[in-house]
């Protein structure tokens, strides 16, 4: 029992305090992977902040994105034109979506649109696998010039490995993070984008566009989706196993709230940096994989804490 | 004019609280009843009640189960395929501890370890509503999951880790294992849903439906009404999983015949959180068409290009009865988005009125 205890309270703080490179290795490794999970999270953010929508899509549509990239690639279209182009199916998917999925279902419940959403992940799954096949592809990392290779930190006696697509990432991310925050903020369409949120009929009677604020989430949505496509194809390569890795981004955005973008951000590092040293320090305890749920465990102690989130809206409750 | 109640006076209470108040009901779910029990053991083949009626009488246990949970009290949960697991695996530690007990008993049995698991999962019910619940029962999915994988205990120290099906007799006729009849199974598994959609509906017709029913119009005015929200709240996420943990243990066992961990997925919940939601939420009946629909289309998409003398790779078959499949959720949804039973309502209703439009 003591044994049992010493393992679970002291042996793993015993172990971070005796290699502080490893568990600067750990951090860095949980932070850059919370940072790809707060990039799924943004997207789900953002269309569930504009159309109440929870879009369960968004994993199939980062795969989709990095399949509509590589495979124009593989078809000859030189790098940079093939990402132009790929923006431009996005584009394309945000008017299908508006136009086939969400102007008929307006005013439903949001279980129905959930739903949709669904039957819309079926699809792309689909057409992906018709189009591009089912195989992984590899990343086309080079021709986009992207970054390769890695620093290594020199830290008490052993070193931190980071690599420098992940910095890529980070970096990456902070600017897409900034450039939505001064969009929502600073702007006439950020304007509009919150007025839709706070009620779609509001909006409406003051002259609001609802169906372009929703291309334009949607195509938004979809950017960030590339951007994430491209960050999780260079890492390992481009498959639909990330849809399934995409669920992750649900602790994520449970913990930040569903409606906000700091909170996505945060939300996301928070996961991936527990998930990291709960698998590393706590994880041999348990057996190996805790991973596959450790995130979703988090989440829920936060949420018996505070129900909205970190940064979410308060819920308020009448009658 | 087709389905007329009119002049079907009722004399007495019960004949007014009667399950089937209308003779035509009454009728109806004779024949089928009738049809099932009867015709389908003398007419359909081997392949069609093994590929294709038992997984939707599986299916439906399971849609329905959801359906109390999530349409009836209006709770979403995305665990069911890890409660459907937990069954499974209960069933097989019961066979292997009570090996002379009946099998159907042990079945029955396995929906309880599902309930008090779903119990415990169904804790965080009264914090947290909506979509946040969703991503809470999808913590018990996956610690679920790496369970059935991490415990070895659970399949019995086996090396493939899954579960094998031991062949069980009842009346000296097999009725699990290899050996064992589709007719067999499908006659037991039928007999299993019938005895609790029975359950199910009157259940729904009594306090506990109308409790939960409060709980899911607006939990807040049934709490200020005198409705114990904890109570109802876990009361529906036990009977529920309960329903899953039995689908679950008649998946493997009447079925499948063996399974493993991947068995019990997400993708299993999915799929079962889409009959419920095609079907119709808050429907019984629902459960059932919804099932029927999610698992026969797919099988209906594959088989019509051979039908019809195309030759096309089977992995494009597969991928575009994907693509079918996602534009017919969605269309669905369009046209419909109360679900198959709500059709149906409307169908009876032109029957109704028939030949006039109104």
């Amino acid at each position: 029992m003591t044994h049992l205890l010493y393992s679970i309270f002291i042996d793993p703080f015993v172990q971070m305090g005796a290699a502080p490179d490893l568990l600067a290795q750990t951090l860095w490794e949980g932070l850059v992977s919370g940072i790809l999970y707060a990039l799924i999270a943004l997207g789900f953010v953002l269309i569930f902040k504009a159309s109440g929508v929870f879009n369960f899509a968004q994993g199939i549509m980062v795969v989709f994105s990095a399949l509509t990239l590589v495979g124009l690639n593989e078809h000859g279209v030189p790098a940079y034109l093939a990402l132009a182009l790929t923006i431009v199916v996005m584009l394309a998917l945000a008017f299908a979506v508006e136009r086939v999925i969400l102007r008929p279902l307006v005013n439903q419940p949001e279980i129905i649109l959930f739903m949709a959403t669904f039957g819309l992940t079926y699809f792309l799954i689909g057409l992906g696998e018709l189009i591009f096949g089912g195989d992984p592809k590899v990343m086309i990392s080079d021709q986009l010039r992207l970054p390769s290779g890695s620093y290594r930190i020199p830290m008490s006696g052993g070193y931190v490995q980071m690599q420098k697509i992940d910095i890529a990432a980070t970096i990456i991310a902070s600017i897409m993070v900034a450039a939505l925050a001064v969009l929502f903020n600073r702007t006439r369409i950020g304007r509009a984008l919150r007025a839709v949120a706070d009620s779609h009929r509001a909006a409406l009677s003051v002259g609001i566009s609802l169906e372009q604020i929703w291309v334009i989430v949607w195509f938004a949505a979809g950017v960030v989706a590339l951007a994430t496509g491209i960050m999780w194809g260079a890492r390992s390569n481009v498959s639909f196993a990330l849809q399934i890795i995409a669920l992750k981004a649900l602790p994520v955005l449970i913990l930040g709230g569903f409606t906000s973008i700091p909170g996505a951000i945060i939300g996301g590092i928070i996961i991936g940096v527990g998930e990291k040293i709960g698998e590393f320090y706590w994880g041999p305890l348990l057996g190996s994989g805790i991973e596959s749920w450790f995130a979703y465990v988090i989440a829920l102690v936060f949420l018996l804490f505070r129900p909205q989130g970190l940064f979410g809206e308060r819920i308020i409750e009448r009658l | 004019m087709f389905y007329r109640e009119v002049g079907q006076y009722k004399t007495s209470y019960g004949a007014d609280q009667a399950l089937f108040p209308i003779l035509q009901d009454r009728i109806g779910i004779a024949v089928i009843l009738l049809i099932a029990f009867v015709g389908v053991p003398l007419t359909a083949s081997n392949f069609t009640i093994d590929s294709i009626l038992i997984p939707i009488l599986v299916f439906s246990l399971a849609a329905t189960g959801l359906n109390l949970l999530t349409g009836f009290t209006g709770l979403l949960s995305l665990g069911t395929g890890g409660f459907m697991g937990v069954g499974a695996f209960a069933c097989y530690k019961l066979t292997t501890f009570f090996p002379n007990v009946n099998i159907i008993v042990l079945i029955l049995c396995s929906g309880f370890f599902a309930a008090a698991v779903g119990t415990v999962f169904g804790l965080p019910s009264l914090r947290i509503k909506g979509f946040y619940l969703a991503v809470a029962t999808l913590a018990a999915q996956f610690f679920l999951s790496w369970c059935f994988i991490r415990v070895q205990w659970l399949y019995n120290y086996n090396v493939s880790a899954s579960i094998e099906v031991p062949t069980k007799t009842l009346f000296g006729l097999a009725v699990t294992g290899p050996t064992a009849s589709p007719v067999t199974r499908y006659l037991i598994a039928l007999s299993i849903v019938a005895l609790l959609t029975l359950l199910a509906a009157n259940l729904m017709r009594g306090r506990i439906g109308r409790t939960w029913m409060a709980v899911r119009d607006m939990d807040l005015a049934a709490e200020l009404i005198g409705i114990r929200l904890y109570q109802t709240k876990l009361l529906a996420f036990a009977v529920s999983s309960f329903y899953c943990g039995v689908a679950g243990a008649m998946m493997v066992f009447l079925w499948l015949g063996n399974a493993e961990s991947e068995s019990f997925s997400i993708n299993q919940s999915f799929l079962i959180l889409f009959m419920v939601i095609i079907g119709g939420l808050g429907s019984l009946l629902g459960s059932f068409l919804g099932a029927a629909l999610i698992w026969g289309l797919p099988i209906v998409l594959r088989a019509a290009p051979s039908h019809f003398g195309v030759s096309i790779h089977s992995a494009t078959v597969e991928q575009t009865s994907f693509v079918i499949l996602g534009a017919l959720i969605i269309f669905f949804l369009i046209v419909e988005p109360h679900g198959l039973a709500r059709l149906w309502q409307i169908g009876k209703q032109k029957l109704r009125v028939w030949p006039f439009p109104y």
